[in-house]
């Protein structure tokens, strides 16, 4: 199968440093912070890849370099074997950008208020000066809300229905890639599930790939071919579903697992998960999840791991056959 | 069963509005026992937080009750004036907000904000205050209490701060919690330790608890019992298990069956047509009946049928009968 999108070592860091004359009278150094950290994964045409971490994990940040709305630091993002940030050829740029698309968390924010429907959703072809002829129509149709919607404005609608008319905008260009941060997390349960299913039929129907960015476990265990974990903007478990939510292999993936609440969890007492999210201006050495590891050895504070095959999974993680040991002893028990 | 910490009997909350009345509470009835958690779940505008608003008193205006009775303790606390309210919030019923930075103030010192609570509720010296805070925090698992009892909100993280809000909820020993989504702004280990952290203490202390939120999975880990709102109304009333795994309200049968966690391993998620009609435009009879998959002539025109519909459990006309299903 071949890579839509090829990211490769991707890094971005942010100056988060107070301004120059605080700097000098407080002595402080700059402060950068380290939002994604050589972070390298491939997304197969035709298929959902999901980045899912907790808030301060840098799975937006992803999202947005992908998209092209932020640059990288360093590292590469290829979509259709075009790099945006070094490509020079205005028309293949052109052309790789109307093969992506966004859809955002916030559909009350992310559609203009003045503007009608109609232009809204043929905005994406307009800008490039596509034939807009009853387009807007077809595609709202096309994402179950009817023809007549489109001479109305953003505020006659609910979350659930301006979710889908982002959709239809989306889909206006006729995308082969479609970047969704957390396109249902400010959605009730019953419509976030009309609006999963309906992106699981669009995405049959016209041949899409998503990059799935959520933090809702059960969502990207619903919508993902494959799963990548991030954890203080490093990738640290990969693997599909099935492996990753049967045997997860990092003790960051299976602290969140466990953390998750389950609808059989009938008065569940589980020990909670210990610490919080460290600092990413100051991350741990080595390992970043090595302070709340509870099989850290010395080696997880010298070295960072790479990730590497485990089971079926791609995992970075020093101890990672430990923890799967240790997984599968907890189970038995 | 001894007398209930809370009873809400057809409590109605009204907002009179230019084109008619609207009617975000209709006719809600609940009990809350001692240690009991009771979750109350629904989707947004279906009045979940409007009726936690109402029993601590908080409705902002023009939104009133207007009927029905509130009792804490036996005692009816809908009726009180302003004064006499303010002396029960925060002594005999404590609040626990969303978003633990707004129910912060900013510019005092935590340790502050809980000694004041305490002053004006408990009789205690400032000194005696200072050392109880000490141990509030402690309690609810803050590191290093005595020194960070100084510190300021904005030095805690997330969830540090709804910690702190949870010691202030609960400093004066209140009979009663309200966490109106408690979790709802939190990352998914740390919502673990906090839902952990309220199920102890309120196991410890006997303490009754209402706990709102939107999320299936955290009411069936922490609550006892399960009130289903829909549009104002109570759709289902009954014990966590059963209304979880044995549904008896059309509405929350599809409710249960959209989540994702339900229908693992299916290509699509269940889904309810539609969607939550607004309260200016509720429908006759039975406010689901349109997106009802089993509505009938009766749905449509009787009455909206309350939990006396199902001896007690759903206000269903024609309730989901659950076929047992050999474990």
């Amino acid at each position: 199968m071949k890579a839509l999108v090829s990211v490769k070592n991707l890094t971005r860091i942010f100056d988060v440093s107070k301004p120059w004359l605080n700097r000098v009278i407080e002595r402080k150094p700059k402060a950068m912070l380290t939002a994604v950290s050589d972070v390298s994964f491939d997304i197969p045409e035709r298929e959902v890849y999901a980045l899912v971490g907790e808030s301060g994990s840098g799975k937006s940040t992803i999202g947005k370099m992908i998209v092209g709305l932020l640059t990288p630091s360093s590292g590469s993002v290829e979509v259709n074997g075009i790099d945006l940030s070094r490509e020079t050829d205005a028309e293949k740029i052109d052309l790789v950008r109307s093969d992506i698309q966004m859809i955002f968390q916030d559909p009350f924010a992310s559609l203009n208020p003045r503007w009608k429907v109609r232009d809204i959703i043929a905005e994406p072809v307009a800008a490039r000066g596509g034939n807009t002829e009853g387009l807007s129509e077809r595609l709202l149709e096309q994402v179950g809300l009817s023809a007549e919607d489109a001479g109305k404005f953003p505020h006659e609608f609910s979350g659930g229905q301006r979710q889908r008319i982002c959709i239809a905008r989306a889909l206006a260009s006729e995308p082969k890639l479609i970047v969704c941060d957390e396109p249902t997390s400010a959605l009730d349960v019953s419509v976030q599930a009309q609006v999963l299913n309906l992106m699981s039929d669009l995405k049959d129907e016209f041949g899409l790939t998503y990059l799935f960015i959520s933090h809702d476990l059960t969502v990207v265990q619903h919508m993902a071919d494959k799963i990548g974990v991030l954890y203080l903007g490093r990738l640290v478990e990969e693997a599909d579903p099935e492996t990753l939510f049967t045997r997860p292999a990092h003790p960051y993936s299976q602290m969140l697992l466990a953390a998750a609440p389950k609808m059989d969890g009938f008065g569940r007492e589980v020990a909670p998960p210990q610490g919080e999210i460290p600092d990413p201006i100051n991350p741990p050495p080595g390992c970043a999840f090595n302070p709340r590891c509870p099989l850290a050895i010395p080696l997880c504070k010298q070295e960072r791991p790479e990730l590497r095959d485990v089971n079926g999974a791609r995992v970075a993680c020093h101890r990672a056959e430990e923890a799967l040991a240790r997984m599968r002893d907890s189970v038995t028990a | 069963m001894s007398e209930p910490v809370l009873s809400v009997r057809d409590l109605v909350v009204e907002i009179p509005t230019r084109t008619g009345v609207l009617k975000p509470v209709d006719r809600v009835s609940y009990d809350i026992t001692e240690g009991e958690i009771l979750g109350v779940v629904g989707e947004s505008g279906a009045g979940k937080s409007m009726t936690g608003n109402a029993v601590i008193g908080l409705l902002d205006r023009p939104a009133r009750i207007s009927g029905g009775e509130i009792l804490l303790k036996g005692r009816r606390i809908d009726n009180l004036n302003r004064d006499q309210m303010r002396r029960i919030r925060g002594k005999e019923i404590g609040m626990v907000f969303q978003d633990p930075l707004t129910s912060l103030n900013p510019l005092l010192r935590i340790g502050d904000q809980l000694t004041e609570t305490m002053l004006a509720h408990l009789d205690i010296s400032a000194d005696e205050a200072r050392d109880r805070s000490i141990a509030a925090l402690d309690e609810v698992g803050i590191p290093a209490a005595a020194s960070r009892i100084d510190s300021y909100p904005h030095e805690f993280s997330g969830g540090m701060r709804q910690r702190v809000v949870i010691a202030l909820a609960l400093c004066a020993e209140p009979a009663l919690v309200i966490a109106d989504e408690p979790t709802t702004a939190l990352d998914v280990s740390v919502q673990a330790q906090i839902i952990a952290l309220l199920k102890r203490l309120c196991r410890d202390r006997g303490t009754a608890v209402m706990l709102v939120t939107h999320d299936m999975g955290v009411i069936a880990e922490a609550a006892d019992r399960v009130a289903v709102m829909y549009a104002g109304r109570l759709a289902e009333l009954g014990a966590v298990r059963e209304v979880v795994q044995r549904p008896r309200h059309p509405y929350t049968e599809g409710l249960m069956g959209s989540t994702p966690l339900a229908s693992r391993g299916q290509r699509r998620l269940r889904q309810i047509p539609g969607s939550m009609p607004r309260l200016g435009k509720l429908p006759a009879g039975c406010a689901f009946h349109p997106r009802c998959p089993k509505a009938q002539e009766a749905c449509r025109v009787d009455p909206g049928p309350d939990l006396s519909a199902d001896q007690g459990r759903a206000a269903c006309w024609f309730p989901v009968e659950q076929v047992e299903v050999a474990e």
